[in-house]
């Protein structure tokens, strides 16, 4: 599989389209905590189409806003609207896989949500595939290396096939071998379909998945533009010093 | 010094010939103890995923409340046990006072806190890394209690285990509810407390040392079982 991410070719992709379909939508949210603004954002819709990629310095609200948009955390005013028919998911930074076998985490879910016997076997043979797992199916979850514990998420969050992937930094701790693994994964589900929301500190990831970025500093989006566009000419002053890694306070 | 090795060697004796009254002894204990356990896991487990997983007005009162019943004296079980069913208690028309199921019932109330206190523990710090990916595939906070308690299984049965050890040393409880009544209620550590009092140390010792072989076979189970568990990284 591995070869197959070599050999992919990482295009940039087009700009949002502003007439795509809106896959969600922040209006008005803030997230208030000890009377500090965590994250305060007036408008945000997200729309269907190449990845939105979340980018910012440590503490700008990155992880809370995935959340709040995944709707794992509550905003203290606001809403955020989406269709709720819309199956979503989430990959966390740390996977966090329950204590099964590689085959038995992906099951789980499809079990969760009914989904019959027969057909669970065939998804999650396929997942395993997709993940190049087939041969550690049996063993345990826990024992599979960094790399190999991020793919096995990684599939089990696209068991139920989701319209909506929430990605939070799910490279931070892989080397290069492993992220690009990891990053053929997303591609695929982002071709097949699925909107993916991702969290990344890294350009060199942003500019090979494309798409657009949210730019958040201090809990307020600063900037949504074309990854191209952002790096190459970012518009705020905050988001060149970041790009400069220079220090933000 | 001399009768206590000759009372220790006729203890084994005891012990190896297969003493049917020892033995019968032996076998209710388990019986009563296991039993209580298994009705007292089945309480107390869920019960204490429960506690550590929601959320309500109340919550920590219960938490500290079940915590300090952990440390419930026996004979006061055993006496609040024996008020509900003595003939003029609510529970006297059952006629279970001064039977093994009396003892267990005891036994139930004297460990489920127990294993609903060190459970609720267990399973809230694997609630805390388990959460927000339960939530996320959609379990509502109740509905992760069946996944917590089977991925917890392996530590939980430490908290089983505490159970079973409290069960089995015990004394005051099932002494006022059993009454050690001769081939019927009369328990390995009742026995050991009458026949010790009577003089007869051979079958107060041989109960003792099977007492103490149970206490190390039972812990060295659940630690073999552990360590397999978390050699497979499944605890």
């Amino acid at each position: 599989m591995l070869e197959q991410v070599n050999k992919a070719v990482w295009q940039t992709s087009p700009i949002m389209d502003p007439k795509a379909p809106t896959v969600l939508e922040l209006c008005d949210i803030r997230l208030i905590r000890d009377e500090q603004h965590l994250v305060n954002i007036p408008n945000l819709t997200i729309r269907q189409g190449a990845p939105t990629l979340i980018m910012g310095p440590n503490g700008a609200g990155k992880s809370l806003l995935l959340r709040l948009m995944h709707g794992l955390i509550s905003p203290t005013q606001g809403r955020v609207d989406f269709d709720t028919d819309v199956q979503q998911a989430m990959v966390f930074q740390r996977p966090v896989l329950l204590r099964r076998s590689v085959a038995g985490n992906i099951d789980f879910v499809l079990k969760a949500h009914r989904i019959p016997r027969a057909v669970r076997k065939d998804r999650v043979n396929a997942l395993l595939r997709m993940a190049d797992l087939i041969p550690k199916a049996r063993q345990s979850a826990r024992t599979l290396s960094g790399g190999e514990q991020q793919r096995l998420a990684l599939v089990r969050a696209l068991a139920l096939k989701p319209k909506i992937l929430f990605l939070d930094e799910p490279t931070a701790s892989l080397d290069p071998s492993a992220t690009h693994a990891i990053e053929a994964l997303i591609r695929q589900a982002n071709d097949a379909g699925t909107k993916i929301i991702m969290v990344t500190h890294d350009p060199g990831q942003a500019s090979r998945l494309g798409g657009e970025i949210v730019f958040l500093h201090k809990g307020q989006v600063l900037e949504q533009t074309g990854v191209s566009d952002f790096l190459t000419e970012p518009k705020s002053t905050a988001a060149k010093h970041y790009l400069a890694g220079g220090l933000l306070f | 010094m001399q009768d206590f090795a000759s009372s220790l060697h006729s203890s084994f004796g005891m012990i190896l010939s297969g003493d049917a009254q020892l033995w019968a002894i032996v076998l209710l204990s388990l019986r009563v103890s296991l039993t209580a356990v298994m009705i007292a896991s089945v309480i107390g487990l869920p019960l204490g995923a429960f506690l550590a997983v929601s959320r309500f007005r109340g919550r920590q009162i219960l938490v500290v409340m079940i915590n300090a019943l952990m440390g419930l004296p026996p004979v006061v079980v055993g006496l609040l046990v024996y008020l509900m069913l003595s003939n003029s208690g609510p529970l006297g028309v059952l006629q279970l006072l001064y039977t093994p199921t009396a003892m267990i019932i005891a036994q139930v109330v004297l460990i489920t806190p127990i294993i609903a206190a060190l459970s609720r523990q267990i399973i809230q710090v694997l609630d805390a890394e388990y959460d927000e990916q339960l939530r996320s595939i959609g379990l509502s906070r109740l509905g992760s209690i069946p996944v917590l308690l089977w991925d917890g299984r392996y530590n939980l049965l430490t908290a089983v285990l505490a159970g079973f050890g409290r069960a089995i040393a015990e004394v005051g409880a099932v002494i006022i509810v059993g009454g050690n009544i001769n081939h019927v209620t009369r328990v390995m550590t009742t026995s050991i407390a009458l026949e010790t009092s009577k003089g007869n140390l051979e079958l107060a010792l041989a109960l003792g040392v099977i007492l103490l072989l149970l206490a190390l076979i039972v812990n060295a189970a659940v630690s073999f079982i552990g360590q397999g568990a978390r050699q497979t990284a499944y605890a």
